[in-house]
């Protein structure tokens, strides 16, 4: 795991710790950058925080063009991992990269804090 | 949206690196402005002037960093409202090369195309001809070059 700065380390720690969880971040949502990353070695967090952005970023137009208001938790379930994400009102998204059996209900709730906490 | 390029081998990188990172402008040239390969430009003044300040951000960004007793700086981002500028250098067998690329902030983001500009610089020193010799801008031929440069770049 790589370090995060002080303060958003917390957030982090409280999404990694389920298990399952491959690595946690916290992105940028209008640049598709990392601000902040704990991730498993072999983890491209670059590529992980783009896809999270770009991805964020058409959701959240398509929620609004929808009238189903901004977004709040997504989930990318793949062959072999899951994204999943929550948006934190200061244009946080905070990232969890998951094995694909993870216990999505604990970490959207593990999420959810972290967001609370980056806000 | 047409892509061309004066020198063959850039074309297939800036296609990609172009339909990967959502990139609406792009220019591909020489550390001194000379344009290897464009994306996006309708016309031949707009070439210029992107590339001739392109070039002259560079070489001052890489003069500040000389000042500063540091290797020269990466890359550059610039966000506005809508659009955001991305200028970086490539070294390449053909010599330093310097990308400028313009995306809409609706399109693309600042993620993306520094994750496809790695691949891009990557792609662009893969393909670059290993045996050649950069060719000094004379200012002899410096107009000739230009037309023949933007002629090519034009379709014309």
């Amino acid at each position: 795991m790589s370090a995060a700065p002080a303060g958003y380390g917390q957030a982090l720690d409280l999404v990694t710790r389920v298990r399952g969880v491959r690595g946690a971040m916290l992105v940028s949502a209008d640049d598709g950058i990392v601000v902040a990353e704990q991730l498993m070695e072999g983890i491209k967090g670059a590529a992980v925080a783009a896809l999270a952005g770009s991805v964020a970023s058409r959701l959240g137009r398509a929620l609004e063009a929808a009238g189903l208001g901004a977004g709040v938790f997504w989930h990318l379930q793949a062959e072999q991992g899951a994204l999943l994400v929550v948006g934190a009102p200061s244009g946080i998204l905070v990232v969890a990269v998951a094995e694909p059996d993870v216990n999505v209900g604990l970490v959207r709730l593990e999420l959810l804090r972290a967001a609370e906490v980056v806000a | 949206m047409t892509t061309r390029a004066v020198e063959a081998w850039t074309l297939e990188p800036l296609v990609k690196f172009v339909k990967e990172a959502g990139a609406r402008l792009v220019l591909v040239m020489t550390s001194a402005g000379q344009v290897l390969a464009q994306h996006g430009f309708s016309r031949a003044v707009d070439v210029m002037s992107a590339a001739a300040l392109g070039a002259a951000i560079m070489a001052s960004t890489e003069q500040i960093a000389r000042e500063l007793r540091q290797t020269p700086f990466a890359a550059l981002n610039h966000q506005g409202q809508r659009h955001g500028i991305f200028l970086a250098g490539v070294a390449t067998s053909r010599g330093r090369l310097v990308t400028l690329a313009v995306y809409d902030l609706d399109v693309s983001s600042l993620g993306l195309v520094q994750l496809f500009f790695e691949q891009l610089a990557a792609d662009l020193q893969a393909a670059s001809p290993k045996d050649s010799v950069p060719k000094q801008v004379l200012a002899a031929d410096f107009e000739r070059d230009l037309t023949d440069s933007l002629n090519t770049l034009f379709g014309r």
